[in-house]
């Protein structure tokens, strides 16, 4: 009887119309229980160990701290200092943005069109052809043979090589001289930069369903181009904006190349970017700090590029 | 039968001569471009100390020699932990980091990608935007962390937080998103499958190019690491560790440096080769189907 009653008393609501917006998450929390079992072991390490130290590192932005005394809340002077007191920051900044501007859309695009190319080869000859563009990324240090390559002394093979043929008559200190440094680096960027978007867009493409072709074949789709434009990339959208991502992570993110390369600082600061300038004052200065304020600067730009792109693809296929 | 009549179709109607000139010259020169210096880094290793260090240096090797591999070898046997040691530390992290990555990776892009859940999408922005923070300045605190959990000096330190890469979960969301049809997963659950089941039964055969490509990242991430701030014991350390504390011995040591380079690089690029004759196999099954 009292079971009646209850039910009398609260009709259990069975259409969402007849909810508030909490009960129905409620419901449906409960209703995908499991997809929050499927989540939580990431979840938890991902708070654990990525979460944690973000929101740390961005309540330490506003401090100063050097790691042996407490930190003390100095709020925006580290952000004041960045921006009208340090000049080589500037110039990172200055750097970084030419080098982004340079080699993320360029890795981005020759990922793409060579992921492109190579899909309509037999599958052995494809996997020939991606090992050779995908190899130089996952082979560890192995970017260190530009430093051969380009070896300041008569041994380094294109000093000798333009010796030979009488191009210069001394040879070039290539990861000294300003002039040479940022091009050069470039360079090694756009060979390392084949990596997981490039496979990934492989991928991509290899999922891509067939009759989609026939079927714009018969709506009047006439060339490769435009084949690629309005069927092949808004199908492989995801993919896209996965590579944009990487894109930028890897372009505003780059450093331990140069640094390997040219030492650290490099000649004149000619290719000083903004990780340079964070590892500079979090690894070596022990200014936690204010390294802590580089990196959310980074951080903002990088989401603000990652805005623009967002943008510009929604564009594709239209 | 049906994929060959669309290639041809595809062809006649779509593709010009010229087109396909141009590709081909493009395709040959950017490959140039990235294989060359990766076949000088194995000339460089099978040649003898006289031609590395020769005047005018050449490409191509004019005495090919193992000796820089043998030395290496020499090298590799007066470190006082042994060396095997260095390769297994190497080998464990690497798989077992890469073992929980996928599982963990994947389950979750599953359930964001196919389970409609209340917090799914600001849960997902989150893990793209963290994948901007710079992680220089995250290793202070994932230090506090570490030694928190009594985890420094161990193998967990490098394992556990490779087991949840922002880069791994959103690789295989994608994927999951783009590759997984709703209305298979649909039927599936009607039939009564549990969620565990279309996981693993329907939605992770459908993928498998992508978590081929997460475990080649994964793999390759762990292989390469280096000296890490939570490991002291020399019992500990890793092969990539090991191998660069004997080639910083100078010049004399160029040709061992050489060889470590290709040992260093074949691994991953071994790995590499297997899982795409994976892909191959899982196109060849899946060309069927169209």
């Amino acid at each position: 009887m009292s079971q009646n009653a209850a039910a009398v008393k609260t009709p259990k609501p069975t259409s969402r119309k007849d909810m508030t917006k909490f009960q129905w998450t409620l419901k449906e929390i409960a209703r995908n229980k499991t997809a929050y079992f499927m989540i939580a072991p990431f979840m938890i390490l991902f708070l654990i160990f990525t979460v944690f130290p973000v929101v740390l590192s961005i309540v330490l932005s506003f401090t100063e701290f050097n790691l042996l005394e407490f930190p003390t809340f100095i709020f925006m002077d580290n952000y004041i200092r960045l921006f009208l007191d340090d000049d080589i920051f500037l110039t990172a900044v200055q750097n970084t943005l030419v080098f982004a501007s340079i080699t993320g859309p360029a890795s981005y695009l020759i990922s793409l069109l060579v992921a492109w190319f190579i899909n309509e080869l037999t599958p052995k000859v494809r996997a020939v052809v991606t090992l050779i563009f995908y190899a130089p990324s996952i082979a560890g240090s192995v970017y260190l043979i530009w430093a051969t390559l380009f070896s300041g002394d008569s041994y380094g093979y294109v000093n000798a090589w333009l010796m030979e043929f009488g191009f210069i008559t001394e040879p070039i200190l290539w990861f000294n001289d300003a002039d040479y440094v940022m091009p050069l680096c470039i360079v090694v960027a756009l060979w390392t930069s084949l990596g997981t978007s490039f496979l990934s867009f492989i991928a991509g493409l290899q999922t891509i369903d067939k009759s989609l072709y026939e079927a714009g074949a018969v709506d009047g789709v006439r060339n490769r181009w435009q084949e690629l434009w309005y069927i092949t990339l808004p199908t492989m959208k995801p993919q896209l904006m996965f590579g944009a991502v990487m894109a930028i992570t890897n372009s505003f993110g780059f450093g331990g190349v140069v640094t390997a390369l040219c030492g650290f600082p490099s000649v004149d600061y000619a290719a000083h970017t903004i990780m340079h300038h964070l590892d500079d004052y979090g690894g070596q200065r022990f200014e936690v700090g204010y390294s802590s304020t580089i990196a959310v600067v980074l951080f903002v730009m990088m989401v603000g590029s990652n805005l623009v792109i967002k943008k510009l693809l929604s564009k594709v296929g239209q | 039968m049906a994929r060959l009549r669309t290639r041809k179709h595809k062809v006649v109607l779509n593709r010009s001569v010229g087109g396909d000139i141009g590709i081909n010259v493009l395709l040959i020169l950017l490959g140039a471009f990235m294989f060359l210096p990766m076949l000088y880094v194995i000339m460089q290793s099978l040649k003898p100390l006289d031609e590395l260090w020769m005047f005018p240096p050449r490409f191509y090797v004019m005495s090919p020699t193992l000796k820089n591999f043998t030395d290496l070898f020499k090298l590799m046997s007066t470190s006082w932990v042994p060396f095997s040691r260095y390769i297994f530390n190497t080998v464990f992290i690497s798989v077992a980091g890469t073992a929980g990555n996928l599982l963990f990776s994947s389950l979750a892009a599953y359930a964001l990608a196919k389970i409609k859940f209340p917090g799914r999408r600001w849960i997902f922005e989150v893990i793209v935007l963290s994948l901007m923070f710079n992680s220089t300045v995250t290793s202070i605190a994932n230090y506090l962390t570490m030694s928190t959990l009594h985890w420094v000096d161990t193998y967990l330190a490098l394992i556990v937080p490779a087991w949840c890469t922002s880069l791994g979960l959103y690789l295989m969301k994608q994927f999951m998103e783009s590759s997984v049809s709703d209305a298979v997963l649909e039927s599936a659950r009607l039939d009564g499958a549990s969620e565990f089941y279309t996981f693993l039964k329907i939605a992770m055969p459908m993928v498998k190019p992508a978590w081929l490509t997460l475990i080649i990242y994964s793999f390759q991430g762990l292989w390469n690491s280096g000296n890490s701030i939570y490991i002291y014991s020399e019992q500990l350390k890793t092969f990539n560790y090991a191998i660069n504390q004997i080639v910083a011995g100078g010049i004399a040591r160029a040709g061992a440096a050489a060889a470590s380079q290709v040992i260093m690089m074949a691994v991953p690029i071994a790995v590499f080769v297997i899982s795409q004759s994976n892909i191959i196999e899982t196109m060849g099954s899946s060309g069927m189907k169209d």
